[in-house]
C-alpha cells in the first residue's frame, strides 16, 4: 500500500447531523468526482454506496461530521469521523439487523440495521472506531484495479 | 386461488402454518413499514415482505392475511417462527426477488381468472 | 419496454422524464427498506417504491436508477421532487399497489434484478 504517495484528489465535505433535506449531497458530489476521473464504474458505485451509507449513518446518529475523500493510483480512501453518541458495542453494531433507529428514521426507509454491514461488505478494508460521548471514525478503501474492465 | 397451488407452482419453502394452506389468496400486498401493511393491506392478501421479526405475525393475524412470504430467501427469526406455529399463520419462504415473487403471485391469480382464455 | 410503455401500463403520470419516455428498461425492483436497494438494486432498473423522501432520489442517483415508479398514488415531497428534477431522474406516480405494479409489469416481461453489487 502506497500510503505517503501524493494522492491523484483529495478533499473533505461537511456534513450536518439531522439535515435529512441534505443528506446524500456529499455522496453524489464524490459519485461525480470519481466518475469524472474515469475509474470503472464497478469501484464509482461502491464508492458512492459507503460514502452514502456512511453519510446517513452521520446524519441519523450524531451532531455532524465530516467525510474525506483521497484518491490514490490503486485506490479510494473514504473517511467519515462524526460529533455525537459515539457506538458503545461496535459487535453489536455491525450486526445484520441490528439498529437503534428512531421512529422518524424508519419511516424514510431506513433503520433496516444494515448500514454497517452493507459498507464492510462492499469495501475492499474497512476500520471502525468510536468512542461513546465522542463520535465515530469510518474508514473505507476501494481497490482499483489495473486490470481493464475489472 | 388457493395457497397450497401457489405454494407449489413456485416452490416455496413451509416454515409454519402449513394446516391452512388450503386458505383463499384474494390478492396481495407487498410492505415492509409496518403501518403502511397495517393501514393498506387487505383480509386474503398474501404479504409479501422482507421483515423477518416477530411483529410481522401480529400484523398477519390482525388483517387476516392468507399467509406471509419472506422473499430472497429471508429466515424468520425463532421468535417469528415460535409465533407463526402458535397462531396457525403459514409463513412461506420465497427463493425469488420482491418483485419477482409479487410478479409471480400476481400472474398466477390473474391468470386463473383467465384460465379459458389462455392468458401467460 | 420503454418507459412510455411502462407509463401507459401503469396508467402513470409522469412528474419528472417527459423527454425521457423513450428509455429501455428490463429490469425492475421494489423496496421500502432503503438498504435493501442499496444492496441489491440494478443500474438501469426501475424502483417501485412508496418512499417519497429525498432520499429515495439520493438512492436511485447512487445507484443509476432508470425511473421510480411511486405506487399508491403517493406523490413525492416538494423537496424530493425539486432534487429528481435536478438530478434528471423520471419519477411516473401509478395508483397501483406495489403488488399489482410488480404483478403488471411482470406480466410484460420486466424481470426482477436479484444481483449485488461486486464486492471484493
Amino acid at each position: 500500500m502506497q500510503a505517503n504517495a501524493k494522492p491523484l484528489y483529495e478533499d473533505s465535505f461537511a456534513v450536518e447531523g439531522g439535515n435529512f433535506d441534505n443528506a446524500g449531497r456529499v455522496s453524489s458530489n464524490i459519485k461525480s468526482i470519481l466518475k469524472k476521473m474515469g475509474l470503472s464504474s464497478d469501484v464509482v458505485r461502491r464508492a458512492a454506496l459507503v460514502a452514502y451509507e456512511s453519510e446517513i449513518n452521520i446524519v441519523s446518529y450524531s451532531r455532524g461530521g465530516l467525510i474525506h475523500l483521497r484518491v490514490g493510483s490503486d485506490r479510494v480512501l473514504i473517511e467519515a469521523v462524526d460529533e455525537g453518541q459515539g457506538i458503545a458495542d461496535i459487535e453489536l453494531a455491525m450486526q445484520k439487523g441490528y439498529s437503534t433507529a428512531t421512529e422518524k428514521i424508519r419511516e424514510m426507509g431506513f433503520g433496516a440495521g444494515m448500514g454497517l454491514y452493507n459498507i464492510k461488505s462492499f469495501s475492499d478494508y474497512f476500520q471502525i472506531t468510536s468512542e461513546v460521548g465522542r463520535g465515530t471514525c469510518l474508514k473505507m478503501i476501494i481497490s482499483i484495479s489495473d486490470a481493464a474492465g475489472a | 386461488m388457493e395457497l397450497a397451488a401457489i405454494v407449489k407452482a413456485m416452490g416455496l419453502e413451509v416454515r409454519a402454518g402449513s394446516e391452512r394452506l388450503n386458505a383463499e389468496v384474494r390478492g396481495g400486498y407487498v410492505g415492509d413499514l409496518l403501518s403502511d401493511v397495517m393501514a393498506n393491506s387487505s383480509e386474503g392478501d398474501l404479504w409479501v415482505t422482507r421483515q423477518i421479526h416477530q411483529n410481522i405475525i401480529a400484523v398477519a393475524s390482525l388483517k387476516e392475511h392468507a399467509g406471509i412470504v419472506l422473499v430472497q430467501g429471508s429466515e424468520p427469526t425463532k421468535d417469528t417462527l415460535e409465533k407463526a406455529v402458535a397462531e396457525g399463520i403459514p409463513l412461506l419462504v420465497s427463493p425469488f426477488s420482491c418483485f419477482e415473487t409479487a410478479g409471480r403471485i400476481y400472474n398466477m391469480i390473474a391468470t386463473k381468472g383467465e384460465e379459458s382464455l389462455g392468458a401467460r | 419496454m420503454t418507459l412510455r410503455e411502462v407509463k401507459q401500463l401503469l396508467d402513470a403520470e409522469v412528474l419528472v422524464g417527459e423527454d425521457k419516455l423513450d428509455m429501455e428498461v428490463r429490469t425492475a425492483f421494489g423496496a421500502d427498506l432503503m438498504s435493501d436497494v442499496l444492496a441489491f438494486a440494478k443500474p438501469g432498473s426501475l424502483l417501485l417504491t412508496g418512499l417519497t423522501n429525498p432520499q429515495v432520489i439520493r438512492t436511485s442517483d447512487i445507484l443509476d436508477i432508470a425511473a421510480i415508479i411511486m405506487v399508491r398514488g403517493k406523490h413525492p415531497s416538494p423537496e424530493a421532487l425539486r432534487l429528481a428534477r435536478e438530478l434528471r431522474i423520471p419519477i411516473l406516480i401509478t395508483r397501483y399497489i406495489l403488488f399489482e405494479t410488480a404483478g403488471k409489469l411482470y406480466m410484460k416481461g420486466i424481470v426482477g434484478c436479484l444481483e449485488k453489487v461486486e464486492s471484493k
